[in-house]
């Protein structure tokens, strides 16, 4: 796209913005959002930075469609399909009614995946495990979730989310994209992209992976999921990894000092610089702020990560998984380090909820790897005052079904993918705390009131953060793409 | 700059666009007339005479065919402005309104709505969060005053041979294109650049040839040759080298979204490389375009199919597939077609299809039921939506014996594989599988059933043709096709300059960017035709032409006046792609392994990455296991593409992730390649390999300049070599000092250093070496 195509767009679809000048800051001048520093758009998809601008870092709006309610977001990814039945949407018919096949007028067409569509009997499987009710509003909390129990007045469960895909792949990618297929820009590209990042120092968009141990080996994840699809690869999600490299490439060469590593970037900048003067590209002055920005990093992202003076207390929050780098816990005391760094887009992945079979073993394992760790985030944020400028969602990309996946034993069943109903929580600004919205019927199958599709998630996502969801858009191959693609309403009944 | 002469509406829309949609804060003199509009909008400077294509069609298009335009089933009030016919049509109940009246402002509706400012009644409607500028405004008015004349969309209307344009300044010109984009400069009152230097234009020439750079023999030779026949020479022996070949390819991958694994879920391993020998092949013994495409299209259907022809319908298998236990079989298949009819639009017509699978094309004319028309074409194989496991070959496949290997087909590098090998292609049932407008795109929603055809509005279908993909391949190729030519050349120009006459190298519908240069876009576009669709040749005449050998370096003056070089008064300095950033490390340091084919490899590759996303399964792609010895020094191209994983490094440069077709890539500047740059062993180590062959040239002095003209192709000035030998001194200091530690630095990755330098000496020249791959010149193709 050229620059031309980037201001009309822009111009177009933020109602004629305000937009920096050229004697200012260079050619075009669309100060926009961005993994570093100080840049803007110059042609395709591309940004000039200059050594020698303030250190403001902006996105594609200059200013939010409306007063935004949150500053940054922590997406707490459940991959697999965490069972709704166990941990959020009690239904005790199904205990009563065990073994008893899927009435057909409440499976009313549904597709199924061909794991159980060959299915003699769908014999239907309430949950092993009890349920309780919380708070003020009487939530109801598996007994498999002790701590998110105790959080019941600052969270909103939705009971009533739906979606069309039925298998992982698709069903991710459509949570995270907004499209089944891949190519699409994830949720935190789109944010770098319109907001841009605070933070001179550290990506706007981070991600952070953990391996669940209910079932190690189990779903995979793609790392385009956090890929910025065909918006510019400065708005691609960095990982920040418990490895050797935090973040890919981060480390010095083994034997080089640090001293000598900012030798090697003076005598680079000092003989870029010339050539510039040569050639005049402003392309050689980008280059030489970008290893600037490489160099700053290489000293913010050992300082984030290193959580070694968190105080007892905080490690006993989070428990004592929070000190072995790379598990759930860890990562989000990560989380909480990178909101307070001002990251806009903190996205978890906890792999392992796909309980096909063995799932009362499996699922209490991967509760307990995330109950407790959870809960702690939004008490840290709380006890700092961060939790009303933050979004807190945990959640997965389907629910499971309400019938057993292979045989139903005593002792054990499995579930298999389920779209048409599954529960999130949302927790933070902007949401009204200690609620639970929509409603599921008796059979844990179908929803009976106030459904939320995926598009609509992300459009409240887009909203609390001061975006309208079908104004946020990208001119690609001659189409208006956004992330709610041409669906999606905003779920004001859960806004505070 | 004056806006009243019809030449200069081009720039004048770009400069409009540019500063019309903004509200400057400050502009340059040459702007100032422009950038008043947003102050005080009764001084905007309407040209006196507007043509349709540039000044109305983007409008149009983009503000207003979303609800009045080609999508039949979206059409708002009964008003379509798509053609003429349409838009002069009565509208209303009655009957008695009309959009538009041809020189009749009070009579035309548009003209009230789009200046209305009743938000019940003005164009666009506010909830389309479109709106249009006064100077739009103001253009379609006089448009409509002018005779609201249309015209059919330019890349639809076939190719026209006009007469080379005469200039006055004919001393420049090398060949017809200069005298095209000659014609253009000096309608804008600017001038070509000087020649660029032997050095800056022998690396350049390389890059754009071979993707790689030229050898300090290669550069030395060129400088001394002084012969009128020195530059072409140098492009006729690049044009027969296999890195000529190999580079194409590496292009062609993009293009045909080649992989080595599945690309869903836990994204298994399959082998289409053979497919990719071939490619490269192809491109070496220049197989003509025409042939090489048809091949791709219907190597199985043409008269005495062969092997070959019949491995590159491989092409056509490259899509991604599932094997995700549960889905639904359907489902996936509908895709894999559409990836192909999709595919087919972007490659070769330089149109977006996509947008016409859920409803009519809303920019341009494809109707849905044309979509699944040609959807038609590539619908009748016989394949499976799921694969059963990891083990299986989706078929259709063939199996290439080592017979063939060793025959018929020996561009296949078979040598570091088994003796049999399975490969995807197409075929067609004998009965073809029944197709149908799906509703809204959806699988299980069937509507009418439709045969394979072609869109109207591109080329009527010959009724001589046969309706499967071999008609269609001759479709492509008819002399009245509109497209392909044309969006083959455009991309063959976008590889030598950096950017298509036709900037949206993607799109040619309505959408996309207008051609800079129309009638040197016709030109070549009817001259590659007409030549025999001659790859090599096409390429040599843009290389000999004197617009490509101008110098890069950019004036402050030009830099204002057109910043994105649109008008080609100078060369564009570009920074490597991914590929040639590795490759360009390898070749000069004397790593570069001149292997051509085979397997893909697995160069270093940070620490599990691959282990921290698989669930498990995945098979060979669970976990990376690196390659050793010639395996990590072989070109990018042959680096092993784990889709859901692609490879970082490359990544970071702007590769494609391979997930669908794709014709351009980005090209950005971020804090992250700086990383890789400074950090990834693979450099590191060819900074080392470098270092251990300058130690064989003379003093420190000659070691650096080596070093320098090998990576940059020019000898360092005085200013540089201080800077560097400062540097290299100062590297000897940090080392006595133990800030720096010979032994661990010279222990990354596997090549061995020399034992017979000393550590000390190696490591210093060894950093400065690194610090040389790091200019900004090194990664740029000025």
């Amino acid at each position: 796209m050229s620059e031309k195509k980037i201001l009309d767009n822009s111009a177009v679809n933020l109602n004629r913005r305000t937009f920096l000048g050229k004697s200012a800051l260079g050619i075009g001048g669309v100060a926009l959002g961005s993994l570093l520093g100080c840049n803007f758009y110059r042609k395709e998809g591309e940004l000039l930075t200059k050594a020698d601008n303030p250190m403001g870092i902006k996105g594609i709006l200059n200013s939010p469609h409306h007063a935004a309610k949150i500053k940054r977001v922590i997406y707490l990814f459940q991959s697999g399909g965490p069972s709704h039945l166990e941990l959020f949407d009690y239904k005790p018919l199904l205990n009563k009614r065990r073994g008893e096949d899927l009435p057909e007028s409440i499976r009313n067409g549904q597709r199924l995946t061909g794991m159980t569509s060959g299915q003699d009997k769908f014999p239907l499987v309430g949950s092993q495990f009890g349920f309780q009710q919380y708070g003020k509003n009487g939530t109801w909390v598996s007994d498999l979730l002790p701590f998110t129990a105790k959080m019941a007045d600052d969270i909103c469960v939705v009971k009533s989310m739906y979606t069309e895909a039925i298998n992982h792949d698709p069903a991710v990618t459509f949570f995270q994209t907004g499209s089944q297929q891949p190519g699409r820009p994830s949720i935190g590209s789109w944010l770098s992209y319109g907001l841009g990042s605070e933070n001179k120092n550290l990506p706007a968009f981070t991600v952070l992976l953990s391996r669940g141990s209910g079932r190690p080996a189990g779903q995979p994840l793609y790392t385009r999921l956090w890929g910025n699809g065909f918006l510019h690869s400065l708005h691609q999600g960095v990982q920040f990894r418990a490895a050797k490299d935090p973040v890919l490439y981060l480390n010095d060469p083994k034997g080089i000092s640090k001293a000598t590593k900012r030798t090697i970037l003076d005598n680079l900048a000092e003989l870029n610089e010339k050539q510039y003067k040569e050639f005049g590209d402003d392309e050689i002055q980008s280059r030489i702020a970008q290893y600037e920005m490489a160099y700053r990093m290489q000293t913010s992202v050992p300082e984030v990560m290193n959580t070694d003076k968190e105080p007892d207390y905080i490690y006993k929050m989070y428990g004592s998984d929070a000190k072995i780098p790379g598990t759930y816990a860890a990562n989000c005391l990560l989380a909480r380090r990178l909101a307070e760094q001002d990251v806009r887009f903190i996205q978890l992945y906890h792999m392992g909820w796909d309980q096909h079979d063995n799932l009362p073993d499996a699922i209490a394992k991967q509760a307990k790897d995330v109950d407790q760790a959870s809960a702690a985030l939004i008490a840290d944020l709380k006890q700092r005052g961060m939790l009303d400028e933050t979004l807190v969602i945990w959640g997965g990309e389907f629910g499971r079904t309400n019938y057993s996946q292979g045989i139903l034993t005593d002792t054990n069943y499995g579930r298999d993918h389920h779209p048409r109903c599954f529960s999130i929580w949302l927790a933070g600004g902007g949401i009204k705390p200690g609620i639970v919205y929509g409603e599921t019927d008796e059979f844990g199958y179908n929803i009976v009131e106030n459904p939320v599709h995926v598009h609509d998630f992300q459009a409240t996502l887009l909203h609390l953060l001061g975006i309208d969801h079908e104004r946020l858009t990208y001119k690609y191959q001659g189409r208006r793409f956004r992330l709610t693609d041409v669906e999606g309403h905003v779920v004001k009944d859960i806004l505070a | 700059m004056s806006a009243t002469s019809t030449k200069k509406g081009r720039i004048l829309w770009v400069n409009l666009c540019l500063i019309l949609t903004v509200v400057l804060v400050s502009c340059q003199t040459k702007r100032g007339e422009y950038a008043s509009i947003s102050n005080d909008e009764s001084k905007v400077q309407i040209p006196d005479s507007i043509d349709f294509s540039f000044h109305i069609k983007p409008i149009l298009s983009d503000r207003c065919f979303a609800c009045h335009g080609p999508d039949k089933n979206a059409i708002e009030g009964g008003l379509s402005l798509n053609q003429a016919e349409d838009a002069y049509a009565a509208i209303g109940e009655n009957k008695d309104r009309y959009a538009i009246v041809p020189g009749d402002l009070e009579k035309s509706e548009l003209v009230n709505r789009i200046f209305s400012e009743d938000p019940n009644l003005v164009m666009p409607p506010p909830e389309s969060n479109l709106s249009l500028s006064s100077y739009e405004k103001e253009l379609l008015k006089k448009w409509i005053s002018q005779g609201a004349v249309f015209k059919k969309h330019w890349a639809f209307v076939p190719p026209e041979d006009k007469d080379v344009p005469q200039v006055e300044n004919d001393g420049w010109s090398q060949n017809e294109i200069d005298k095209f984009v000659l014609k253009k400069l000096e309608e804008q009152g600017f001038e070509p650049s000087k020649k660029a230097s032997k050095e800056q234009l022998i690396r350049r020439t390389f890059f754009s040839i071979t993707g790689l750079p030229p050898n300090v023999d290669q550069v030395n030779n060129f400088l001394q040759d002084d012969s009128p026949e020195a530059f072409e020479k140098i492009v006729d022996s690049l044009l027969q080298t296999s890195d000529y070949a190999e580079y194409m390819a590496a292009d062609w991958m993009d293009v045909a979204r080649y992989a080595d694994t599945h690309g869903y879920q836990d994204d298994f391993e399959r082998v289409m490389w053979p497919w990719r020998d071939w490619v490269i092949h192809a491109f070496g013994k220049n197989m003509p375009y025409d042939e090489f495409v048809t091949y791709q299209l219907a190597g199985d259907m043409i008269p005495n199919a062969t092997s070959e022809s019949i491995l590159a319908t491989g092409f056509n298998r490259n899509h991604k597939i599932t094997a995700e236990g549960g889905v639904i079989p359907e489902e996936y298949r509908i895709e894999y077609v559409e990836d192909r009819t999709n595919t087919f639009g972007t490659a070769f017509l330089g149109l977006t299809l996509e947008c016409s699978r859920c409803h009519d094309h809303k920019y341009d004319p494809v109707s849905q039921e044309e979509h699944f028309q040609l959807f038609g074409f590539f619908n009748n194989v016989d394949e499976d939506g799921l694969m059963a496991n990891a083990r299986v070959i989706p078929k259709p496949f063939i199996t290439i014996t080592e017979e063939e290997a060793n025959g018929v087909l020996d561009f296949v590098n078979m040598t570091k594989s088994n003796s049999e090998i399975k490969v995807m292609v197409m075929e067609d049932m004998p009965e073809p599988r029944n197709t149908f407008v799906l509703n809204r795109g959806v699988y299980d929603q069937p509507t009418d059933q439709v045969f394979p055809d072609t869109p109207e509005a591109i080329l009527a279908f010959p009724e001589d043709l046969p309706k499967n993909r071999l008609g269609l391949a001759k479709w492509l190729f008819h002399e009245d096709n509109p497209l392909t030519a044309r969006v083959a050349v455009n991309r063959i120009w976008q590889r030598m300059f950096g950017k298509g006459l036709v900037e949206s190298s993607y799109d040619f519908g309505n959408q996309g960017a207008l051609p800079s240069h129309p009638e040197l876009l016709d030109y070549l576009a009817i001259k590659f035709r007409t030549e025999g669709w001659d790859i090599k040749q096409i390429t040599k005449f843009m290389a000999m032409s004197a617009t490509f050998q101008q110098s890069s370096e950019i004036s402050e003056e030009m830099k204002e006046r057109d910043p994105e070089n649109t008008y080609l008064a100078r060369a564009t300095r570009l920074r490597l792609g991914a590929e040639m950033i590795r490759d360009q490390a390898l070749k000069i340091s004397g790593l570069l392994s001149p292997e051509v084919g085979g397997p893909s490899v697995k160069p270093y590759q940070p620490e599990g990455i691959w282990e921290e996303t698989t669930g498990g399964g995945g098979g060979s792609t669970a976990s990376y296991i690196q390659g050793k010895g010639e395996d990590l020094y072989r070109k990018s191209l042959y680096t092993f593409w784990k889709r859901t994983v692609p490879p970082p490094s490359m990544m970071t440069f702007d590769a494609a992730s391979r997930d669908l077709c794709s014709v351009k890539r980005q090209e950005t500047n971020t804090p992250l390649q700086a990383l890789v740059l400074l950090n990834d062993p693979q450099l590191i180590e060819a900074a080392r390999a470098m270092a251990t062959t300058a130690t064989g040239v003379g003093e420190i002095q000659d070691q650096i300049r080596f070093i320098f003209q090998t990576a940059t192709s020019r000898i360092p000035d005085e200013e540089e070599m201080e800077v560097l030998k400062g540097f290299y001194t100062n590297a000897l200091d940090k080392i006595k000092a133990g800030e720096i530690v010979p032994e661990e630095y010279l222990s990354i990755g596997e090549y061995k250093p020399d034992s017979e330098i000393a550590p000390e000496t190696l490591t210093a020249l060894a950093l400065t070496a690194q610090t040389i791959f790091n200019l900004d010149e090194t990664i740029t193709r000025g």
